[in-house]
């Protein structure tokens, strides 16, 4: 079953057309990736899935999970099962990472029709899994991304991912700022959530990513189009030859 | 140093026929028989009748209009000793001392003054009038003689009505142990205004902490105009804490001075929530070394609203640090004013001074006048100061409800964080938890 259908999906900034005309299915269980130069509209899709304001949809559709994702409120796509990992982290100060993960995991269960987690449960929760990203205690108490690093910032996304389960976890750009070590743990992390009910699209510039987090299916994105689609092999492929290929002199290495 | 916070106050502006009900609501006072006090009431009268209500020309005032003042009724309130009261706010978990005043009358039936220190002399201002006129007028005359030229028309008003407030005594090198809380009750439905006075001293090597709750409810037109005077002795410490929850058909007006001496500590955190018109105008002279002045607060409001934080911090002498973080919310048609001003005498070298002020506004017709006023004149200082006006982060909104975050509490959450870089200057924190959880249900009844 697809996860995700997103068809011929047009969207512009301030009257400038940046996708135009997207078409894209996951199903369930499968690991996709996105590759494409700069500016491409990468980012832009990632948003425009997550709901952000400010893109207007001129035309096309995007079922999530059965669901008009289009008609649904930001936060209702995130209770959907609906995860974007930023490119840029937000910082958010005053408010720390405990307190905002607790929000949103609460939040989240209650339109699943669970019971909210009581600090106790929570605190062990987030320790665990903390501890499989290597971040400390102290990480998790300080605000959101607060006077973290870039590579912390990345590794604070793999953990709301990781504390929120999401169905489709959408990852922009994750291992811009990554040091290999850093790299490896958030792919990990990332690895563990794969599984048969649940899909990924991964979105990167480079093919390191991909080395890690294995794709099943990489499409090239340039010009706001999906231009090619293939298997893994499509991303050595781009890493040798570049995106010139797509009318783009853009090396990708 | 004259009165920088209120050049002359000139009558005009204010009707004459709002003065003569001032005149004509004085008499309902009941009389004092001591001299001192006689006659600080009538030269309060004579001052205010001359100077009139402050008026939008002066610079003081620029930004606060106190029309519809003088629409009020200026009686006193009915005798407030049989009106019931069911809950009594209060920052603390363990019952300490307190004075309540409904309507600015004294209600000794829901006060508590025992098991302080010896030597600490915590009571109603119409108490001590009766029990020891002139131990009250010896204070309060040794108290005005520490801020020359410090006249006010809202003072002077204050004076004019002298009838009852708060006097907190503690003699040297006392710790009190449990703060003290002042709490200024409005009754439900009376439109009237009251004059509490506070008279403070708080001698050398003392401590204390004082919470003041100002609350009432909408729809009774009222005036609360405070008047306090504080002292804080050599190497003293004070925490000086409000929270004013007036109804928002009310004006409340703080007028506050405060002395500091040597190597004194004085932490002050004022909370507006409430009232129709706000203006909590508070003087900090620094007239020793080594002190220590923390000068902050906030204010969430909505509606036609208005809050007036006015401060002054007057560096006298040197090696003093002073810091003052006043962050606001300002949501609907309500308007926010930040009037701070630092001065630096030529002594008062090696200062350090810090200030930042913050508004938040949530609507398109919000609005925020801020006017920080550095003025140095010694060449020896450190003094910095920022004012900025924004609105909810859209990325910081973004960001949350992409986590799952519903927008109301997404705003709440920020709203809070916003609030706590202020709130964070309060340093007890039982008060500094309180002063939260108003804030908060603040933002739960603006939601809704
Ligand atoms: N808010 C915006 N306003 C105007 N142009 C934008 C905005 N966001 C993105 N763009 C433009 O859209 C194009 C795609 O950007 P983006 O989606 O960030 O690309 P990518 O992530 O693939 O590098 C770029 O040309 C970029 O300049
Ligand atoms: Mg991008």
């Amino acid at each position: 079953m697809s996860l995700i259908e997103i068809k011929n999906l047009h969207a512009s900034v301030d009257g400038k057309a940046i996708l135009k005309g997207v078409d894209l299915t996951i199903k369930a269980g499968e690991v996709h990736a996105i590759m494409g130069p700069n500016g491409a509209g990468k980012s832009t899709l990632s948003y425009v899935l997550a709901g952000r304001e400010g893109y207007e949809i001129t035309e096309g559709s995007v079922t999530f999970d059965g669901q008009d994702l289009l008609a649904l409120e930001v936060e209702e796509r995130a209770a959907a099962g609906l995860f974007l990992a930023f490119q840029y982290p937000v910082e958010i100060p005053g408010v720390t990472n405990a307190t905002f993960l607790k929000e949103a995991l609460n939040a989240i269960r209650k339109t699943r029709g669970e019971s909210p987690l009581d600090a106790m449960q929570f605190l062990k929760l987030i320790r665990a899994k903390a501890k499989d990203l290597s971040m400390t205690d102290e990480m998790i108490k300080r605000a959101v991304n607060v006077g973290f690093s870039g590579g912390e910032k990345k590794r604070n996304e793999a953990l709301q991912m990781a504390v929120l389960q999401p169905k489709l976890a959408i990852l922009d750009e994750t291992d811009s700022g990554l040091d290999i070590d850093a790299l490896k743990i958030v792919a990990e992390g990332v690895n563990k959530l794969r599984g048969p009910e649940r899909g990924m699209l991964v979105i990167t510039h480079y093919q390191r990513l991909l080395d890690y987090i294995v794709p099943d299916v990489v499409h090239v994105l340039a010009n706001g189009r999906i231009q090619k689609t293939g298997g893994k092999e499509l991303a050595l492929e781009l890493e040798a030859k570049g995106y010139a290929e797509f009318g783009i002199s853009d090396a990708a290495a | 140093m004259s009165g920088e916070l209120t050049p002359t106050h000139s009558a005009q502006g204010t009707s004459a026929s709002f003065i003569e009900q001032v005149k004509q609501a004085q008499p309902a006072l009941a009389p004092v028989a001591h001299p001192w006090l006689a006659c600080f009431r009538a030269e309060g009268m004579e001052r205010f009748a001359k100077a009139g209500l402050p008026t939008t020309r002066n610079e003081a005032w620029k930004f606060t209009n106190l029309r519809g003042l003088d629409k009020l009724s200026l009686s006193p309130a009915p005798d407030a000793r049989s009106v019931p009261v069911d809950a009594i706010p209060t920052a603390l978990e363990a019952a300490g001392p307190r004075l309540v005043f409904i309507g600015g009358q004294f209600r000794a039936d829901l006060s508590r003054t025992q098991g302080l220190p010896d030597g600490v002399l915590l009571d109603a201002l119409s108490a001590q009038m009766a029990a020891d006129p002139q131990g009250l007028a010896d204070r309060m005359e040794g108290l005005l003689a520490r801020f020359p030229g410090a006249d006010h028309p809202m003072r002077s008003l204050n004076a004019a009505f002298l009838a009852d407030g708060a006097l907190l005594h503690v003699p040297a090198g006392v710790k009190l142990e449990q703060p003290v809380e002042l709490v200024f009750l409005a009754p439900a439905g009376v439109a009237a205004a009251w004059h509490p006075r506070l008279v403070v001293l708080v001698e050398d090597g003392a401590e204390a902490t004082i919470v003041e709750h100002h609350a009432g409810q909408p729809g009774a037109a009222y005036l609360s105009n405070i008047a306090a005077d504080v002292a804080v002795g050599t190497g003293a410490r004070l925490h000086h804490y409000k929270i004013q929850r007036e109804g928002t058909d009310a004006f409340h007006i703080a007028t506050l001075n405060t002395h500091l001496a040597d190597a004194s500590t004085y932490d002050t955190f004022v909370l507006n929530l409430g009232a129709r018109l706000a203006r909590h105008e508070a003087r900090q002279v620094l007239g020793g070394e080594k002190i220590e002045a923390r000068v902050s607060g906030a204010y969430a409001i909505g509606g036609d609203q208005v809050s007036d934080i006015t401060t002054l911090i007057d560096h006298a002498m040197p090696n003093c640090t002073s810091r003052e973080v006043v962050k606001g919310v300002i949501d609907g048609k309500a308007r926010g004013v930040f009037q701070g001003k630092i001065i630096v005498r030529p002594d008062a070298q090696k200062t350090d001074g810090y200030q930042l002020n913050r508004a938040l506004l949530l609507s398109e017709t919000s609005e925020i006048n801020s006017k920080p006023e550095l003025e140095i004149y010694a060449d020896d200082v450190k003094c910095s100061h920022g004012a900025t006006a924004g609105e909810l982060d859209e990325d910081q909104m973004f960001y949350l409800r992409a986590r799952g975050v519903p927008r109301d509490v997404a705003r709440v959450m920020l709203i809070g964080a916003f609030l706590d870089e202020a709130m964070d200057e309060i340093i007890d924190e039982q008060v500094r938890a309180y002063f939260r959880a108003a804030a908060a249900a603040w933002m739960g009844t603006e939601r809704a």
